[in-house]
């Protein structure tokens, strides 16, 4: 074993200002594993080093958090004695060394935080970015990523029901795979991780521990360069299976009181979840390593306390109810290990064999934990868009659009997916903005999305922040959904670069201001920053994961259009095509300002909208945004598979393809009332045509294309890809 | 008609079972863990889909050793009613119960969409509740169910009236002559890959599988 000193640490990614707060704490050479301990403690990934300063901006609360940021997941109330417990995690450095596996255990993860405090997981959803598709190695790691999610998702039961895809240059050497859980827990039955009550025992449970993802903190916080693929033993691997036996053990014993405190092993394994449980509940912690279910023979103390495998779980019991949780958990065949006692020393000591492998107080562990204030540099505003001009057909254009990586169908996904099991899939993935699952045994149903546009971002961290929190809240309300709380992940590059800290800054003080105005807190998040590749960041993108609930799920609307309708524009539309597909798509460019988010008459617009569907007067309902109004009405249409005509609506490629924000479509029987209380509201409104019963979308200035036409196109690019 | 849902670790669409079951027979089905044995009192058992035993080895082969199988096989012989669905129906065809196998999906993907299947009968006590030829839609979600079996065994079942359903839209999964479903020689046991279970509320897309537990509630 190496000596341990400022070269060890370094190696284990400490820097020699924070090796030297471990000396200070210490007052002595700490141990081999001490030293792991502290080093994925105090990785990026587990101590939010460089992002904590600037999460303090978001807001948190709301009457109807129960629970915010700092336990495993948020806690909502959705009404009738239940909550939502939900969170949105990155996997996204270990999705590319290692696809499938990256994928599934992301997927894993999310989930256990999510039972472990208590709820069913009732939905998956995963936000995708993607590099350049015409390169190989995207397409491997598209396939792995979707095959992983499905491999896991589908196993497991929990419905996979919506989420997004990008594909951009910037993401060739780092793709995100950011996986959010939603579950449903009674109120008054939420588990937390706070240890409690000197001598409670610590009982392991699950699968047991082998020597992968050792030190996959550590790498989840650092830069990619040519070596990454030597960092593939750093990726765990998942079983559905055992993570199936592990939610039902859980739920199964959360019916009885024996649990004291419970936690998932999730990144830095043992280490954190035992730190997290002592520290939060102010308590000690004495591990005995001995008594740790091992797969593999000879581990040490150090591998133990570090490794990442999966399916795992840490609890505190009431001693008098320890037998009757070791049946509850033998009976779903999974390990149960008593491994330590809760103390009052406020230290974690580990010992192993007879040797103290490690003695750490714990307060100065997470206290003393570094805090950076990064310096950063304000994203310039950009240029505004000047003219831009294609002599491209609507026609032309609109096929090419909705052929494009970025807003073809997601079909091939979807389909990989299994978005039914469970039985309360109401609205399945691509029917409605939002998708819909109904709260068993009532009639309620949540509405869930991801939603971020990081070109967007990239040109605009701040309007972009602000117009990810926007879209995720109009998805939300275009299904007559309450908006209420979202989960943030925050995917940037280096931190310790002025310019990436400034969109970091920028993104989140977008997220605030919007967040704030949408009545909309941030209840959960996970932050991942060195998304860089030799140098090389990825485009910042502040992934919004989001919850709204009906009180009446058969209210819900789906975009689907029916023949006998006519459609209306809600919103102002000022044709802005900065950063729009339509530019970057038709016109070749990446440049000019993104639309302009208008909090307040995002607000406005969303609740007319709102509340024109809740009184049954909409059919149908589409927000407008990638690829604005004639790709919302092509999706439409093909969802319907009904035709529309468009022939009096303007036919300007700023009309027909700006991305303006604040805009839905809706379908109704009649125009003139909707046109009548949009009039009376003060909210932007206008009829641009009407469905028909030909199967044919008839474009402004009066040119029909077959919706079969439109569907070959829309649903082509994936299967060809992979044909 | 008095059900029981078997569970097996690993399955995962019981509660699914559960809801389709309690809508149509007004009584709530029991659950049987696998390591049970006595199945007296039940005229019908069902084994919900999932990933029994994690379908680490051959899908289905690991849950047709279990102890509740051999139970299973015995209410079988005295003619009692068995419904597997999607991983159930891979069970039984590893238990014996069914000919025939599950192979990998023909395009070695996970399919999980709605799919259209044609009632071969009628005269059963799972299918009363349809016509004869009628085509009704049922989500599938299966990486294995690509139906097989030898020219005999097909040339059998079909001669004898033994498939129960076929894909009517599209062959997706690969299965010989398309069949969805077989029927056991003597029209007790049904396994079948798609999920009547998961289209019984108009809430969720249509009720066109609820017709298939009226059947049984009736029967």
């Amino acid at each position: 074993m190496k000596p341990v000193d400022e070269k060890l640490a370094k190696s284990f990614g400490l820097n020699a200002g924070e090796y030297a707060k471990v000396l200070e704490i210490m007052g002595r050479v700490p141990s081999f594993t001490e030293l792991g301990i502290f080093s994925v403690m105090w990785s990026e990934h587990c101590s939010y080093k460089s992002s904590r300063v600037w999460l303090k901006e978001l807001p948190t609360k709301a009457p109807w958090v129960i629970h915010g940021p700092g336990e495993n997941a948020g806690v909502i109330d959705i009404g009738e004695g239940m909550a939502a417990i939900f969170k949105m995690e990155s996997h996204n450095h270990p999705s590319f060394i290692e696809p499938y596996q990256g994928a599934a255990t992301g997927v894993g993860g999310i989930l256990r935080d999510v039972f472990t405090m208590g709820a069913r997981p009732v939905a998956n959803l995963n936000a995708l970015r993607f590099g350049d598709p015409k390169l190989p190695v995207t397409k491997r790691v598209v396939d792995g990523v979707v095959r992983g999610i499905g491999g896991y998702g589908n196993c497991v039961g929990v419905p996979t029901v919506g989420g997004e895809v990008n594909f951009h240059p910037a993401y060739n050497g780092n793709p995100l795979v950011n996986a959010m859980t939603v579950g449903i827990a009674a109120q008054d039955k939420i588990f937390l991780s706070a240890a409690a009550g000197i001598g409670n025992p610590v009982v392991y449970v699950g699968s047991k521990t082998g020597r992968d993802g050792i030190h996959g903190a550590t790498m989840a916080s650092t830069e990619f360069d040519a070596s990454s693929e030597e960092k593939r033993p750093t990726v765990q691997v998942g079983d559905p299976f055992t993570e199936k036996l592990l939610i039902e053990a859980c739920l199964e014993l959360m019916q009885t009181d024996a649990i004291v405190a419970i936690q998932d092993m999730g990144a830095a394994g043992l280490t954190s979840s035992s730190v997290e449980m002592a520290g939060k509940g102010g308590v000690g912690i004495e591990l005995n390593l001995d008594d740790v279910p091992q797969r593999e023979t000879a581990m040490s103390a150090y591998e133990m306390m570090l490794s990442e495998s999966q399916e795992r779980m840490l609890l505190v019991l009431k001693p008098e109810r320890s037998e009757m949780a070791r049946q509850i958990i033998e009976k779903w065949d999974l390990d149960y290990a008593v491994i330590g006692h809760i103390t009052d020393t406020g230290r974690i000591v580990v010992t192993h064999k007879g040797v103290v492998e490690a003695d750490i107080p714990l307060a100065p562990l997470s206290d003393a934990a570094p805090l950076y204030h990064r310096p950063y540099i304000e994203a310039p505003k950009p240029e505004p868009l000047g003219p831009v001009s294609s002599d491209m057909s609507l026609e032309a254009a609109l096929l090419k659009l909705i052929a494009c990586p970025d807003l073809c169908s997601r079909r091939w996904i979807f389909d990989q997916y299994d978005s039914t099991v469970g039985g309360q899939t109401v609205k399945r993935p691509a029917e409605s903005d939002a998708a819909i699952v109904r709260l068993e045994g009532t009639n309620r149903a949540l509405a869930i999305t991801t939603d971020c546009t990081p070109r967007y971002c990239v040109a605009d961290p701040e309007q972009g922040g602000a117009q990810a929190v926007a879209e995720a809240w109009r998805n939300i309300t275009a299904t007559g959904a309450k908006p209420l709380a979202v989960t943030d992940n925050m995917n940037f590059g280096n931190p310790e670069k002025p310019e990436i800290m400034g969109q970091f800054a920028g993104a989140i003080k977008g997220m605030a201001a919007a967040c704030i105005a949408l009545d909309f807190p941030v209840v959960s998040g996970n932050v991942s920053l060195y998304n860089e590749t030799e140098g090389k960041g990825i485009l910042p993108t502040p992934a919004i994961g989001a919850v709204g609930v009906l009180e009446d799920a058969a209210l819900a609307r789906g975009i689907a259009i029916a023949p006998g309708q006519d459609l209306v524009l809600i919103g102002a539309t000022y044709g802005e095509l900065g950063r729009s597909l339509y530019l970057r798509e038709i016109c070749g460019l990446e440049t000019g300002a993104p639309p302009v988010v208008d909090l307040a008459a995002e607000r406005a617009n969303g609740d007319f909208v709102r509340e024109q569907i809740l009184q049954g007067n909409i059919a149908a309902c589409h927000d407008l945004s990638d690829g604005g109004l004639l790709v919302a009405v092509t999706e439409m249409a093909l969802a319907g598979n009904t035709g529309a005509d468009l022939t009096q609506a303007d036919t300007s490629p700023a009309f027909c393809f700006g991305e303006d924000q604040a805009r839905y479509i809706l379908a109704a029987e009649d125009a003139e009332p909707l046109l009548t209380a949009a009039f009376a509201a003060g909210i932007p409104a206008q009829k641009i045509g009407h469905t028909t019963i030909d199967e044919c979308l008839t474009l402004p200035g009066g040119l029909a294309i077959s919706l079969t036409v439109l569907r070959e196109a829309n649903e082509g690019f994936f299967p060809a890809w992979f044909a | 008609m008095r059900a029981g849902i078997l569970l097996f670790p690993g399955i995962n669409r019981e509660r699914d079972m559960v809801l389709a079951v309690r809508q149509s027979f007004g009584t709530e089905p029991r659950i049987v863990w696998h390591k049970e044995t006595d199945l007296t009192g039940l005229d019908l058992v069902i084994i919900p889909g999932g990933f029994s035993f994690g379908d680490y080895l051959r899908c289905g082969a690991m849950a047709a050793q279990s102890p509740v199988m051999r139970a299973v096989r015995d209410h079988a012989e005295r003619g009692g009613y068995v419904l597997g669905v999607c991983n159930g129906f891979q069970i039984l065809t590893e238990t014996g119960l069914l000919p025939g196998a599950l192979l990998r999906n023909a395009g070695l993907r996970f399919l999980s969409m709605d799919t259209m299947l044609k009632v071969e009968r009628n005269d059963t006590v799972f299918t009363a509740k349809y016509g004869k030829g009628e085509v009704f839609r049922a989500p599938m979600a299966h990486g294995d169910g690509n139906y097989t079996a030898d020219e005999a065994t097909l040339d059998r079942l079909e001669g004898e009236g033994l498939v129960a359903f076929r894909y009517h839209d599209e062959n997706r999964n690969g299965s010989a002559r398309a069949i969805a479903g077989v029927y056991s020689p003597n029209l007790r046991v049904l396994g079948l890959m798609p999920h009547p279970e998961d289209l019984v509320d108009p809430l969720m897309g249509g009720t066109d599988g609820k017709p298939l537990f009226d059947s049984l509630a009736a029967a």
